[in-house]
């Protein structure tokens, strides 16, 4: 049998409507140092790269250039070859759902499985913290899913990733449908991850992005990766 | 118990005219459906004819490898069935791999649980009770797992996003797609639960009303009927878990990712 669903004994927990498990770290208490190693798939790569724990590498390049595929590869969403390690870790060394615990993506359209908002995080008085130092009311944890803005959506998306509190974070367009004031709240949440050693490879459209986050600026062409012009 | 009435090809020919009657209403309000009237209506009075003359065959044989090579065929169908409803398809024949497989898993194990405690014919493996049992069991199994399987595929393209956004947080692929799995086990479970509940009180069912009208005393064709309505209900319920948690295999990896790759584009 194949993976989890060769496991009949978890069967009770699937119709259960369980929660994912604690989060594994409320503050990363790991630092992010990633590394990669001949990480390629059928589109894009090979990408050998390797960032420091608590630095920012942001991507920018066309639509369609390959860059929410290598942040999907990194995160194992898709079928690749080669390695990646976090702090020397191995990804093939662990089982998938660890890996992502440790390298969790955030996607640039939000998925939620749930009518309930709240019913997408496990720790309420943590996620409302975390919204409202995003900019959003905590109120909005207490509502519908159906009634939220994308802007919302995206935060919210991002405050139960950033629950998770692992050492690196790949964030797809984090920013890419908030307003100055909200974009620069979610920028210094960010920043003051890195400091505290979480790693982020960041998709954006943004190129000062990059630069306001300290970071390095990457472009994407073709499933290849390039320094733009070195640190941004 | 009073005599069977037997049906004259006469007695058919008169009922045959209500077809005449539906060629009518297509014709007079251009429904564009009397052709197809008429050759679904020839069609079933020659399958049935074609399914009477063998059964009596097999029947008269009471040959266990004879029994046994029918209801396969009829596995066969109803596996075929449950793969081409659904509007989309897996990859590698995933469809016929996982329909087959339920309909032959729940329409084994309720048949067979029937034939050995219930009915208990001498012996369990009776063409008679056998095949008929095999049929009726597998119309309900194909209709359950094939709501199932559509629901199921339709829901994780659909769901792509609610999907992966529990994977990213770390979940296995089976907790990321548990409201999937229960939607559409639900969905292949309904039709069950609905038929049970109007059993009686909305609709004499067929089988029933058939028995009765070959002069079974009512009692015991209501019966025979109580126990065809739990054998369907746990045909549905079996088919309908095998064939979702058999196409959720196929649609994840053990990477724990979500594989719709594996889903044919509509029409493929």
């Amino acid at each position: 049998m194949r993976g989890c669903w060769g496991s009949w004994r978890g069967s009770r927990t699937v119709l259960a409507a369980e929660p994912l498990g604690a989060p594994a770290f409320p503050e990363s208490r790991e630092k992010g140092r990633l590394q990669m190693a001949g990480l390629h798939s059928r589109l894009a790569g090979p990408f050998d790269m390797a960032v420091a724990a608590g630095a920012c590498v942001a991507i920018t390049g066309a639509s369609g250039s390959g860059k929410s595929l290598f942040l999907r590869m990194v995160a194992d969403l898709d079928p690749n070859q080669g390695e990646v390690f976090v702090d020397g870790r191995a990804r093939s060394s662990m089982p998938a759902p660890a890996w992502r615990r440790l390298v969790t993506y955030v996607p640039a359209e939000s998925g939620w499985w749930e009518e309930a908002v709240a019913a997408h995080f496990d720790d309420l008085p943590a996620a409302r913290v975390m919204a409202e130092r995003l900019g959003l009311k905590p109120e909005l944890l207490d509502g519908v899913v159906l009634r939220l803005s994308t802007g919302e959506k995206q935060r919210l998306a991002l405050t139960r990733s950033l629950l998770v509190g692992g050492p690196v974070l790949l964030l797809d367009e984090p920013t890419g449908a908030l307003d100055g004031d909200s974009q620069a709240k979610v920028e210094a949440v960010l920043r003051e991850r890195m400091a505290a050693g979480t790693t982020i490879l960041m998709v954006t459209h943004d190129a000062a992005q990059a630069g306001r986050l300290g970071g390095r600026h990457m472009v994407m062409a073709a499933g290849k990766l390039s320094e733009a012009g070195g640190r941004a | 118990m009073k005599p069977t009435i037997v049906l004259e090809a006469s007695d058919l020919a008169i009922a045959a005219v209500l077809i005449l009657v539906d060629v009518g209403i297509s014709i007079g309000f251009r429904l564009a459906l009397h052709r197809q009237l008429a050759v679904a209506a020839v069609r079933m009075v020659l399958q049935l004819l074609l399914i009477g003359v063998i059964l009596g065959k097999v029947f008269a044989a009471a040959s266990p490898p004879l029994t046994l090579l029918v209801v396969l065929v009829m596995v066969g169908i109803a596996g075929s069935e449950v793969a081409g409803r659904p509007e989309r398809r897996l990859a590698a024949q995933g469809n016929y791999i996982a329909g087959g497989t339920a309909v032959a898993f729940a329409t084994g194990v309720t048949s067979i649980l029937a034939l050995t405690t219930a009915l208990r014919p001498d012996p369990w493996y009776e063409a008679r009770y056998a095949i008929p049992l095999a049929g009726i069991v597998l119309g309900n199994v194909l209709n359950a797992a094939s709501l199932a399987l559509d629901s199921l595929l339709d829901g994780a393209m659909r769901e792509k996003a609610a999907i992966e956004a529990r994977l990213c947080l770390g979940a296995t692929a089976r907790q990321a797609m548990a409201h999937l799995l229960r939607s559409a086990m639900r969905r292949g479970l309904l039709p069950v639960v609905n038929q049970m509940s109007a059993a009686g009180v909305v609709t004499l069912p067929g089988i029933m009303t058939g028995q009765i009208l070959a002069g079974l005393d009512p009692m015991e064709a209501v019966k025979y009927q109580i126990l065809l309505m739990f054998l369907l209900s746990g045909g549905a319920g079996l088919s309908a878990v095998a064939v979702v948690f058999l196409a959720a295999r196929q649609l994840t990896d053990k990477r724990q990712r979500l594989r719709l790759d594996r889903l044919l584009p509509r029409g493929g």
